[in-house]
């Protein structure tokens, strides 16, 4: 489709005083791609994600954006409204624990419209119309549009979080561990849902997770993290099938999986 | 600069330091400059608890001259206790004329609504505010709220208004209910009923706003846009009564209920004392004959001339302000 990539990284560290978070990472993502940044915890996966979704100021380092007009804009250099409107339209961001991405005490239907009315859109029906149809292909019952996310299981909530964060049609979605507090069962639910949402939508992503069957089942290429570096880098498949870096192999075989 | 009499010798004219009042002036002076915006300001203490309206008593103290004939008025009533006492506390610091009349007064210091008589060019309104801030309730952190208003991202704002029609079918915010000023800032027009919103759109009054706990001044200068926030399938609509005022038989005005015995015995009358008794008292009123007819049937005809007590008044919201709690 596109001969250019949607995000280009260069050298980006970001140190805590004297701490390393993550330490000279580069990498382009393409449009549709899904990467997966894996490594044990406090190897600097939150960091990065962080700092690639502007949530958090690198140290130093560079990243460009392709916006919709097709033209690269360094991320550091825009305004804070020009990043917050690019975070509630063309982004979107998966926390770990839903209660940090959901409005708890607002509906569900009013969760999914919130991005809509940020936006501009004034016209109820359209909103809830719209609210409907995001809760059912995220597997949420029409009659639950009215409840609160208190009232939902984990599984729902991060079900509606990913519907709330979809809705305006974002081009980039940041992932934290989105599998991360849930049951075994729910989980692999939530996994065919996300590779099923990411496929039909075309909707590149980063995901960041310690759990290299997450990696397997979503993403094409995947990166390895190791204090803050990255330690490998490559497809998914040839990642986990032949990994090079002696670390890499340690994780493959088990010994570190947390 | 003229003598003062004796009787309010011990405290500064407006009872409030020259220092404090300019200070509070340059924060409506940029309120006014920025229609609707929230101005931070030093609040002191005034000799009244937080929540008696000492936002708009400082606002009042600051800009009252000895020339002014000041109104008070709560909830529309200008003989109810904080009326009164704020009143009373004017004319003694500031000697200055008081009146009930909404037309000749220069300055009307209001909690909770606007006079139902039209205001005039070079007349100031100054409203007691408890939360000046629109989008607490759904952000309490005020660092993101500030942040909202200087990115103009006021999304927030519909949320409140889906849930409302999503749980009652229709917008239910009916006091303090959120206004867009000059097409810019979100501002929240303190707990009048929405009733009064229109009267706000380029009223030819200057509009200024207290919040004395919160520590806040905002204002709506002359002939400012102030539009009501709404969908398109939800337009935004006054409160209408199905009745006239059981007193005056006015139509179009807020009407209060008022409860009238222990036997559920009620009426609606004019929530704006002033009004009412006005188009009582005029001698040409067709209004004056006909006020029997009015839904009043239990009142004390030996006093027709005076409009019921506060204490009669069906308990009107306070604080709670039309915004519910979760
Ligand atoms: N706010 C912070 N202040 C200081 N150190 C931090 C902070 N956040 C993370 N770190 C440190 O940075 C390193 C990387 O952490 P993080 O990015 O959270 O790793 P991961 O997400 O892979 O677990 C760790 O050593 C962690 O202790
Ligand atoms: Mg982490
Ligand atoms: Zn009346």
């Amino acid at each position: 489709m596109t001969d250019e990539p949607l995000l280009r990284v260069s050298a980006l560290s970001k140190f805590y005083g004297s701490r390393v978070g993550c330490d000279n990472v580069s990498f382009d993502l393409w449009p549709g791609e899904v990467l997966a940044v894996v490594g044990e915890s406090g190897s600097g996966k939150t960091t990065l994600l962080n700092c690639l979704s502007t949530r958090l100021l690198p140290s130093s380092g560079t990243a460009s954006y392709r916006m919709r007009d097709g033209q690269f804009r360094e991320l550091y250099r825009m305004s804070e409204a020009e990043r917050r409107f690019l975070m509630r339209t063309d982004w979107g961001f998966v926390h770990q624990n839903p209660a940090d991405g959901l409005r708890m005490t607002v509906s569900a239907g009013a969760n999914v419209g919130e991005r809509l009315m940020a936006v501009g859109d004034r016209h109820y029906g359209k909103i809830r119309a719209t609210a409907v149809d995001w809760l059912s292909r995220v597997e949420i019952d029409e009659d639950r549009i009215d409840d609160e996310p208190r009232a939902f299981s984990g599984g729902m909530r991060q079900r509606l979080q990913i519907a709330r964060n979809l809705v305006t049609g974002p081009r980039l979605v940041f992932m934290d561990e989105p599998t991360g507090g849930l049951d075994v069962s729910v989980q692999a639910r939530l996994l065919d849902l996300l590779r099923g949402l990411v496929t039909d939508l075309g909707l590149a992503a980063i995901v960041v997770t310690h759990d290299l069957a997450v990696a397997r089942l979503l993403s094409q290429r995947m990166m390895v993290m190791k204090d803050g570096r990255v330690v490998e880098s490559g497809l998914t498949d040839r990642v986990l099938d032949d990994p090079r870096a002696p670390y890499t192999q340690l994780l493959v075989s088990s010994i570190l999986q947390v | 600069m003229t003598a003062q009499p004796k009787d309010i010798a011990t405290y500064n004219f407006a009872y409030l330091d020259e220092q404090t009042k300019r200070m509070i002036r340059r924060a409506i002076l940029k309120g006014i400059a920025i229609p609707g915006y929230q101005v931070p300001f030093a609040s002191r203490e005034m000799p009244m608890p937080y929540g008696w309206g000492t936002g708009g008593v400082q606002v009042t103290a600051s800009i009252i001259g000895p020339g002014d004939v000041l109104k008070v008025i709560d909830q529309g009533a200008d003989d109810t206790t904080n009326a009164v006492s704020i009143r009373a506390f004017f004319k003694k610091v500031a000697n200055v004329a008081v009146t009930t009349d909404t037309a000749s007064a220069t300055i009307i210091q209001t909690r909770h609504r606007i006079p139902e008589h039209p205001l005039t060019a070079g007349q100031v309104l100054v409203y007691q505010v408890p939360i000046p801030e629109p989008l607490r309730f759904l952000e309490p952190r005020e660092t993101e709220t500030r942040k909202m208003h200087a990115l103009e991202e006021y999304g927030l704002m519909h949320v409140k208004l889906y849930e409302d029609i999503a749980k009652h079918g229709r917008i239910a915010t009916t006091y303090a209910y959120p206004v867009k000023v000059e097409g810019r800032y979100v501002m929240d027009p303190s707990p009048t009923p929405k009733f009064d919103n229109p009267k706000m759109h380029r009223s030819p009054a200057l509009q200024l706003f207290g919040a004395g706990r919160e520590k806040r001044i905002y204002a709506v200068p002359p002939f400012t846009e102030v539009v009501s926030l709404d969908f398109e399938d939800h337009p935004f609509e006054v409160q209408t009564f199905d009745q006239p005022c059981a007193l005056c038989a006015a139509e179009n005005v807020y009407l209060d209920e008022v409860i009238l015995d222990d036997h559920g015995g009620h009426m609606f009358v004019c929530s704006d004392t002033d009004h009412c008794e006005k188009r009582r008292n005029a001698p040409t009123s067709p209004l004056w004959g006909g006020r029997a007819e009015g839904a009043g049937g239990g009142l004390d005809q030996s006093t027709p001339h005076s409009t019921p007590t506060p204490a009669l008044r069906a308990d009107p919201p306070h604080k709670g302000e039309g915004k519910e709690k979760q």
